[in-house]
């Protein structure tokens, strides 16, 4: 288990690193552990608008597959193309060579909605 | 209150993800379900499968009630052979699917851990119509499956054993038949013997392998899982296991449902599917062509040999001719795949 310090926690299990006004987007340690072997992750396309709770893409695992819920709102400018290549990625460094999408953030403040890492392991317990 | 085999503390300190299944609590996998999967195929592996149900028929009455209960001809095995038989019921859906030991001086079902209790209640009944006939429940036996290319290795005084034979090893009955498609060894372990025998193929580096890459294993080779591939809704004929009905022989439950079945010609076939693209076809996914449904998924999986989506799933019998062109319904779009025969690999 692991759930670094500093990134914020949503209850769907999603992650943001912010970067000034960028936020780097992923899913945590405890959801690529409950989904398995990932095998492929589908990503929206650089320019999509996303809003907190608003769907930006699937992730399969061999043996389920999950929706995955924007933490925050903002524009996706960048998505981890390597990822397509090594979807494994995710289970073996969620928090790095996993992260997702990159968004510009278009309202901050979301971030406060979100958990620490100490409420979210909380919250995970509960 | 779920059960345990006697190497739940072994899978426990090998750190294995822990699942209810069928009553019990089962490894899903140690490290990744991919590795395991990809171990089975290159090398070796070991499953514990404890969760089985083995039951034992005994007395002068165990073959014409076998006869009478399971699809395929038991009368034609020879001593320390197995055959894959089903029961049914009297509509010709499935009960259960099996495997029929013929042993020295009885015969031995292997069932479905999900179904113990189910073939148990369906056995009761005729069971008490012959006149010499005990069905048992083996609660002091507990199964362990090694699997893949290189298990023979282990077996070395095992090498001339043909598949689905048994013999005597180190004391303990072990039968060259599995669940993955490929070569390997199902032992019948006493309870007691269990940890010794787990950790010393462990200690060989054999990868032990979980419920999840026994599922995608299965799936590969186009083996139905109860549940998924069978219920008591679906004939053995439609899943394509017309080989284990022999109608010649005397009357068996199911027999007459099933012989209209066959007249009828089958509504419906289990086949493979390869998807394309990326996106998996799951359980109970629709399958479509020209805009109407003409089946449904009924297992699906990535297939780690293959590295792409596959999927098993009846279809009506006139798309069911490998090479066609047919959508699987994805979360409400259609993505395109091809149609294969059940075995995938």
């Amino acid at each position: 288990m692991n759930y670094p310090e500093g990134l914020f926690y949503s209850k769907e299990h999603e992650w943001a690193k912010k970067d000034g006004e960028l936020a780097v987007i992923g899913i945590s340690w405890h959801a690529q552990d409950s989904l398995g072997d990932v095998v492929y992750i589908e990503l929206p396309a650089v320019g999509t608008e996303l809003k907190p709770m608003q769907e930006f893409g699937v992730v399969e695992s061999v043996k389920t597959v999950s929706t995955l819920y924007c933490p925050i709102s903002g524009k996706v400018i960048e998505v981890n193309q390597e990822l397509a290549k090594h979807p494994e990625a995710v289970n073996e460094d969620p928090y790095g060579k996993g992260w997702m999408i990159k968004v510009k953030m278009s309202r901050p403040d979301d971030l406060k909605d979100l958990m620490n890492a100490k409420d979210y392991q909380a919250s995970l317990k509960a | 209150m779920l059960k345990r085999t006697p190497l739940y503390e072994e899978h426990v300190s090998l750190g294995a993800k822990i699942v209810p299944f069928a009553g019990w609590e089962m490894p899903l996998y140690y490290k990744n379900i991919i590795s395991e999967h990809e171990a089975v195929r290159a090398r070796s592996g070991i499953f514990d499968i404890g969760h089985m149900g083995v039951i034992d028929v005994s007395g002068k009455d165990a073959l014409p009630f076998i006869q009478y209960v399971a699809t395929n001809d038991a009368s034609k095995l020879n001593e320390s052979e197995c055959q894959y038989s089903i029961l049914c019921n009297e509509a010709g859906g499935v009960i259960d699917d099996i495997l029929v030991y013929r042993l020295k001086d009885f015969y031995r079902l292997v069932v479905n851990a999900s179904n113990t209790d189910a073939v148990l209640t369906h056995l009761d009944q005729p069971s008490k119509s012959y006149a010499d006939c005990r069905v048992i429940l083996r609660t002091d036996l507990s199964m362990l499956s090694i699997q893949g290319p290189e298990a023979k290795g282990s077996f070395l005084s095992l090498s001339g054993l043909k598949r689905n034979y048994c013999s005597d090893w180190q004391g303990i009955l072990v039968s060259r038949t599995g669940y993955t498609g490929e070569d390997g060894f199902e032992l019948f372990s006493p309870k007691d013997k269990a940890v010794g025998l787990w950790r010393e193929f462990i200690s060989k580096k054999m990868t032990p392998c979980g419920l999840g890459a026994r599922d995608t294993l299965r799936i590969e080779a186009g083996l139905p899982l109860y549940g998924h591939e069978y219920n008591q809704n679906i004939s053995p004929l439609e899943a394509g296991y017309a080989w284990a009905v022999k109608f010649e022989k005397e009357p068996f439950i199911g027999k007459a449902a099933l012989l209209k079945i066959k007249e009828n010609g089958v509504p419906r076939k289990l086949v493979g599917l390869k998807l394309d693209g990326k996106n998996i076809a799951r359980e109970g996914f629709p399958v479509v062509s020209g805009g109407k449904k003409i089946g449904a998924v009924t297992s699906g999986s990535f297939s780690p040999t293959l590295k792409i989506p596959v999927a098993l799933a009846y279809l009506e019998a006139k798309f069911a001719a490998p090479g066609g062109k047919v959508f699987v319904e994805i979360r409400g779009m259609p993505h395109s795949a091809v149609v294969t025969s059940k075995k995938l690999i």
